[in-house]
């Protein structure tokens, strides 16, 4: 997809892939061919530049044709290099502008509350996206008011755009953080499927504050010259480093044929 | 103005889905809503940023929101937020958010620069898919109230943070979508005024009858979207047009509307637009002695009438 497109942010997309397949595949209640199903279980992406994940994800279960995942970033297109809710379905909020996804989920799981709904609110953000101010101001009231239908994910891959997140502006420590804010911590390898699967139960049993599973990813998870490679924060693979990286998966070095 | 706006949302509160989001400012009214619909009234702290986001949340869940606090923090601190959440949203969404932002101009004169509002007019009329109102007065805020909770989109609602006196009998649906009155017939110029200079412009006309000089207002309410045609219209009736807003000019509020309106129409009527220079007030007065100090009290605005008619 990103090597089609020509440009895109394959680090950051690889190391969330876990943790969606775990929701999608296993824990999220959702229709494709209702996007707007009052009960479905509400997913944000707030690390925005992460879609091509989320793309794969909606794709393989049907919310567009798995042939427009090569459209990502073309003219005419819909698939544009942030998430657009107001066009893509299955997409629940327009991001791309860093630290808002968990202000905007805190007002679904408000109203999921007070409309008595059973869906939960799951919030995905990156372990940079949480140096702005924003995140903080949502953590403190989701907490106040006992949120406990919101759940949010830190992908934390370690890098930011221009370096290591521990260089710039450290976040750490992250777990003490947010507890010290009055939410429920779980840390966990973010690439092993069985630890995604038993916090996000985990999770649904929390009562009276919300949750949020701080997970520790590799950016560039699955391809080893991409693996805690910042290079690969927002640039696309040549065609040779394609194929290496195809190779890699075990996928087929055709682009077309991969799908 | 804001408790005249207040106590209709509070009304309108009884029959409808309607939540209230505080960013941390009271009046009596509001603790009389906080009261009977506690589920539906939160006060947010001072977090701006969450606010408008948490708004859009609620909105896409199908509430009316309204958003209040005080102007300058709400319009400015979180515009972005407002940017992506509201404007570029509701360009795909019905989503029916507004912002009550209360501290017009320098309504909150001796508080200081920090929150004097002059930069929203321009700023909210710039972002595609939003309405921008300006009442200057109670009658105007009960229609607007109304017409807010029915009508889908991101709205931005500029309220004085002083109480005004009424200058409307009443004021029909129609008459608000059409975004101005023209309140004063006069015959070779006229002021444009928004708000709490709208009151301003009237007293300014009042003391020149004494000249024989007649000089209409008009008191524009409704920034965006407004009947553009009919505004038109009106301004052709004049030979010169002052505009007179409590913001800063050639920034893109009232006079850069007048402006670009007579412009897109061939008009080369004589035009003068007052409001604040490109320049912060660091003076601690009142009102009226900020008004002079920016030459906008009424003998500065009578002298501009004058050499215009000259």
């Amino acid at each position: 997809m990103i090597h089609r497109a020509g440009s895109g942010h394959p680090g950051g997309a690889l190391s969330l892939v876990e943790i969606l397949a775990e929701l999608y595949a296993r824990r999220m209640r959702f229709d494709p061919e209702h996007p707007d199903w009052p009960d479905r279980d509400r997913l944000i992406l707030s690390k925005g530049h992460g879609v091509p994940a989320l793309y794969a994800a909606l794709a393989w279960y049907g919310y567009f044709p798995k042939e427009e995942l090569l459209t990502l970033r073309r003219t005419d297109g819909r698939l544009e290099g942030h998430p657009d809710r107001c066009r893509v379905p299955g997409i629940e909020a327009s991001t791309g502008s860093l630290g808002q996804g968990l202000s905007i989920g805190i007002g679904h799981a408000l109203s999921g509350r007070l409309d008595q709904r059973t869906y939960r609110t799951f919030v995905i953000l990156g372990d940079g996206e949480i140096q702005e101010g924003q995140v903080w101001e949502a953590a403190l009231f989701a907490s106040a008011h006992r949120l406990d239908n919101l759940t949010a994910f830190i992908d934390c891959n370690g890098f930011q755009l221009d370096d290591a997140v521990e260089k710039i502006l450290s976040i750490e420590p992250v777990a003490e953080k947010w507890e010290s804010f009055g939410w429920a911590v779980r840390e966990i390898d973010g690439h092993s499927l069985g630890e995604i699967e038993e916090a996000i139960r985990w999770a649904d049993g929390v009562r009276g504050k919300p949750s949020v599973i701080v997970a520790r990813t590799v950016k560039g998870k699955g391809v080893s010259f991409m693996e805690g490679n910042n290079d690969f924060h927002g640039r696309a693979p040549t065609d040779e480093e394609f194929e290496h990286a195809m190779k890699e998966l075990g996928a087929h070095p055709e682009r077309e044929a991969f799908l | 103005m804001r408790d005249i706006f207040l106590e209709e949302v509070y009304r309108i509160m009884k029959r409808e889905d309607i939540f209230f989001l505080s960013d941390d400012f009271g009046s009596p009214v509001l603790d009389q809503l906080r009261r009977d619909f506690p589920e539906r009234f939160v006060n947010v702290g001072i977090a701006e940023q969450n606010l408008i986001n948490l708004a859009a949340g609620l909105a896409l869940e199908g509430w009316t929101v309204y958003a209040y606090g005080i102007a300058a923090f709400l319009s400015m601190r979180a515009y972005e937020q407002v940017r992506v959440n509201l404007a570029m949203l509701s360009q795909w969404r019905d989503i029916n958010v507004n912002l009550v932002a209360v501290g017009a101009g320098v309504s909150y004169d001796v508080s200081g620069p920090s929150h004097h509002c002059l930069e929203d007019l321009g700023l909210m009329r710039m972002l595609p898919n939003m309405t921008v109102f300006s009442p200057s007065d109670g009658i105007l805020c009960e229609e607007i109230a109304d017409y807010t909770a029915k009508a889908s989109g991101p709205k931005y609602i500029r309220l004085d943070g002083k109480a005004l006196p009424n200058l409307y009998k009443g004021i029909g649906a129609e008459e608000l979508k059409c975004g101005f009155s023209e309140i004063r017939r006069g015959e070779k110029l006229c002021i444009v005024a928004t708000g709490y200079m709208t009151h301003r412009a009237l007293a300014a006309c009042e003391s020149l009858k004494s000249e024989i000089i007649d000089v209409g207002v008009i008191d524009v309410f409704l920034l965006k979207p407004f009947d553009e045609g009919k505004l038109f219209e009106t301004l052709e009736r004049y030979d010169g047009i002052v505009t007179l807003e409590e913001g800063f000019v050639n920034k893109g509020g009232l006079d850069g509307l007048i402006s670009s309106l007579l412009e897109k129409n061939g008009s080369r009527k004589s035009l003068a637009a007052l409001g604040f220079k490109d320049a912060y007030t660091f003076d601690v007065g009142n009102r009226e002695y900020l008004h002079r100090l920016n030459q906008l009290d009424e003998e500065s605005i009578l002298r501009t009438i004058k050499s215009m008619l000259d």
